[in-house]
């Protein structure tokens, strides 16, 4: 479902390679966990994924659903289904919850030529979903993550996934900054979410979380690159002995 | 460059023979008159002129302003308004509501004018005229010279309904000068809403005194016939306990300076005056503001947010003087742009002047760019990057939008400004 191929990004400021050449392939039904020291490359690998500027493919493609999509907008990235729960949302003052959710589900809508959600329905989903990953109405009220703890933001992202329903979902450290309970909440709203047709990216320094989202397959990444690939136990060596043996044995 | 003189024949004449010399106004305009003649019509080199070139404010040529095909409405009629329309400058009594209501009087200057009599007299020309002493103000004292419509309104009540003033433009090259005096008496309260592009050229001057315990609520929206150019003042006095709120909308027009010059004469008096514009290409929008606080305890803001695209030119400059007897004063002003691309610009001159000692003032003014983090943010929801600008453009609007209390009168100008902004898409 997602192909990224030998994908090479450097930065457009900066004569810098970040990226040396990832090869990841993630099916549709799988969960696929990247694990991997800081700055080895992990977050700019989703937000090239997603589409931010700044960055620049030197070399290598990724295709979704068959797109190629590098060449394609953010918007448009995401209405062929792809989200980024990010690692650090953004706070946006005066635009509210609630419109920026509708705002968003719309225009996936109708850029897939679908009709546009009610507002009855809208409320609806929107107070049953919030309900079950305990986000109380008042927060929805609340401008986009202002005012929001680290725990709610991240629990606002999981809310955006469930009300969007993409096809690629692409975690980025979501557990961090998380106690047991608020993880679990999250934990529970991605296996919510896990079925046939959609695939899930999860970033994660914690067996932790893996604990409650059971992934099919963990990479490890290392200094731009995909060094090691294997089952859940890889996951639970890096928790008992950390990274330096995975590493030196892949170099 | 060189600017034509003050004088010169490309200037509006300031003609002595073609003041009133008869009524009770007729002392206010000789005495307007000279003060014009002395400072002579504002040029590009006056310092107080010095980021909006007056040009075509004051030249004798008025510029073509052609009109929009979609008329100007009742945008308020929400509000159920007492409606007071002028077409060009020319009161339209078939356009017009009923003016009889219990506690209100409302006169139009033409007629007065002719009374040897009236109470107008102790207002007309009487904030003008102290409002030159800071620094010259010859449009304004042009208006009071040669004004000959406008309303006189005095309110002895509350009243609910709101006053709303519609200015039709109908003639491409009407030139035109109107002169509203206001006199809200002791705890009586008057909403007033303005809309309409007026003329190819308006000089508008509202006086207004607010005696103790009034409230004025003032809401303008200036729109539609892009070339039309405007140069508004308002003065006002604020008595004890009084409260002065004036925001005002602006959208198109190549040219508009609007001056607010207040004097806080009562104890815990408060005046806030906003505005939010958003000006996209040949766009030149000023504002001016001068607040004085004379008085023990009272509070004033001023909150002034732009955006500025394809080119367009905002300016603000604000003062807040707090005179030494002025303690307890509690004053904020801010202005802050939103520059949608580098060919825009945003000129600011914020200034305090404070001679008390137990006061609490700040000031802050910042221009800036669309926020790249927050527009990813949405656009990788799948909003489009048009839309996502136009939400973000709304919320930096927010904060003045946010200085009406009134929940229906905010919701029409959040609509006009949704609105404009679709029919604008850049
Ligand atoms: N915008 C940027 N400017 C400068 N350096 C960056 C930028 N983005 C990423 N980097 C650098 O790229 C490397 C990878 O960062 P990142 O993708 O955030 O790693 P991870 O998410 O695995 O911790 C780090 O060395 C980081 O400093
Ligand atoms: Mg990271």
């Amino acid at each position: 479902m997602l192909k990224i191929n030998n994908l090479h990004v450097s930065l457009d400021d900066e004569d810098k390679q970040i990226l040396k050449g990832v090869d990841l392939n993630v099916d549709a039904g799988k969960v696929h966990a990247i694990m991997g020291p800081n700055g080895s490359g992990k977050s700019t690998l989703s937000y090239v994924l997603s589409g931010k500027d700044g960055y620049n493919v030197t070399n290598g493609t990724v295709e979704l659903n068959g797109y190629d999509i590098l060449e394609l907008e953010p918007e448009e990235r995401a209405s062929l289904g792809l989200f980024l729960a990010f690692q650090y949302p953004i706070e946006i003052p005066g635009v509210g919850n609630m419109t920026f959710l509708r705002t968003a589900i719309n225009a996936q809508r109708k850029s897939r030529g679908e009709d546009e959600i009610s507002a009855t329905d809208f409320l609806r989903l929107v107070r049953e979903k919030a309900a079950t990953l305990k986000i109380d109405t008042d927060m929805l009220k609340r401008p986009v993550n202002v005012g929001f703890s680290g725990g709610e933001k991240k629990r606002n992202e999981i809310l955006q996934m469930a009300m969007l329903e993409p096809k690629v979902c692409i975690l980025d450290e979501t557990d961090s900054g998380l106690d047991v309970d608020a993880m679990k909440l999250v934990a529970n709203g991605v296996n919510a979410l896990r079925d046939e047709g959609r695939g899930f990216l999860v970033i994660t320094h914690y067996q932790r979380l893996l604990d409650h989202i059971k992934p099919d397959i963990v990479h490890i990444m290392a200094d731009g690159k995909i060094v090691k690939t294997g089952g859940p136990e890889l996951a639970i060596e890096v928790e008992n002995n950390g990274y330096s043996d995975l590493l030196d044995e892949a170099s | 460059m060189s600017f034509p003189e003050q004088n010169s024949a490309e200037n509006l004449e300031i003609k002595e023979s073609a003041l009133v010399t008869a009524g009770w106004s007729a002392e206010a305009r000789k005495d307007a008159f000279e003060r014009t003649m002395k400072s002579g019509l504002p040029t590009a080199r006056d310092e107080y002129w010095k980021y909006t070139n007056p040009k075509s404010l004051t030249s004798k040529i008025v510029e073509k302003a052609p009109l929009s095909k979609d008329k100007e409405g009742g945008m308020f009629t929400g509000a159920n308004p007492i409606k007071i329309v002028f077409v060009d400058g020319k009161f339209a009594p078939e356009k017009s509501d009923d003016l009889d209501v219990s506690g209100l009087s409302v006169e139009r200057l033409s007629i007065i004018n002719k009374l040897n009599l009236h109470w107008a007299k102790d207002l007309y020309g009487r904030y003008e005229k102290l409002s030159q002493v800071s620094v010259p103000r010859p449009l304004a004292a042009y208006n009071t010279a040669y004004a000959d419509e406008g309303v006189v309104i005095n309110v002895s009540e509350r009243i609910e309904r709101p006053i709303n003033i519609i200015y039709e433009h109908a003639d491409e090259y009407s030139d035109v000068i109107l002169r509203h005096i206001i006199k809200i008496d002791d705890n009586a309260e008057l909403t007033l809403l303005e809309n309409g592009p007026a003329a190819a050229r308006l000089n508008q001057v509202m006086e207004v005194k607010l005696s103790d315990g009034a409230k004025f609520n003032h809401i303008r929206v200036l729109g539609r016939d892009h070339e039309r150019r405007t140069a508004t003042h308002i003065f006002g006095e604020l008595g004890k306990e009084a409260k002065f709120k004036s925001f005002t909308l602006t959208v198109n027009g190549v040219l508009t300076r609007n001056e607010c010059f207040l004097n806080i004469n009562g104890d815990d008096a408060a005046a806030h005056i906003s505005g939010a514009c958003i000006g996209d290409g040949d766009f030149h929008h000023d504002d001016t503001v001068f607040i004085t606080h004379d008085a023990v305890g009272s509070e004033s803001r001023q909150v002034f947010k732009k955006v500025l695209r394809n080119g367009a030119t905002g300016v603000f400059q604000g003062k807040i003087l707090v005179k030494p007897n002025a303690q307890k004063t509690d004053g904020y002003q801010i202005s802050q742009s939103l520059l949608l691309d580098e060919d825009s610009q945003f000129l600011a001159k914020p200034e305090l002047e404070i001679y008390a000692d137990d006061v609490a003032c700040s000031h802050g003014s910042t221009s800036g760019a669309i926020d790249e983090e927050a527009l990813f943010y949405l656009t990788s929801r799948g909003i489009s990057k048009q839309i996502a600008i136009d939400m973000l453009t709304m919320a930096f609007l927010a904060e003045a939008v946010e200085e009406i209390e009134n929940i229906k009168l905010k919701q029409v100008i959040l609509d006009l400004l949704t609105n404009w902004l679709d029919r604008h898409s850049s």
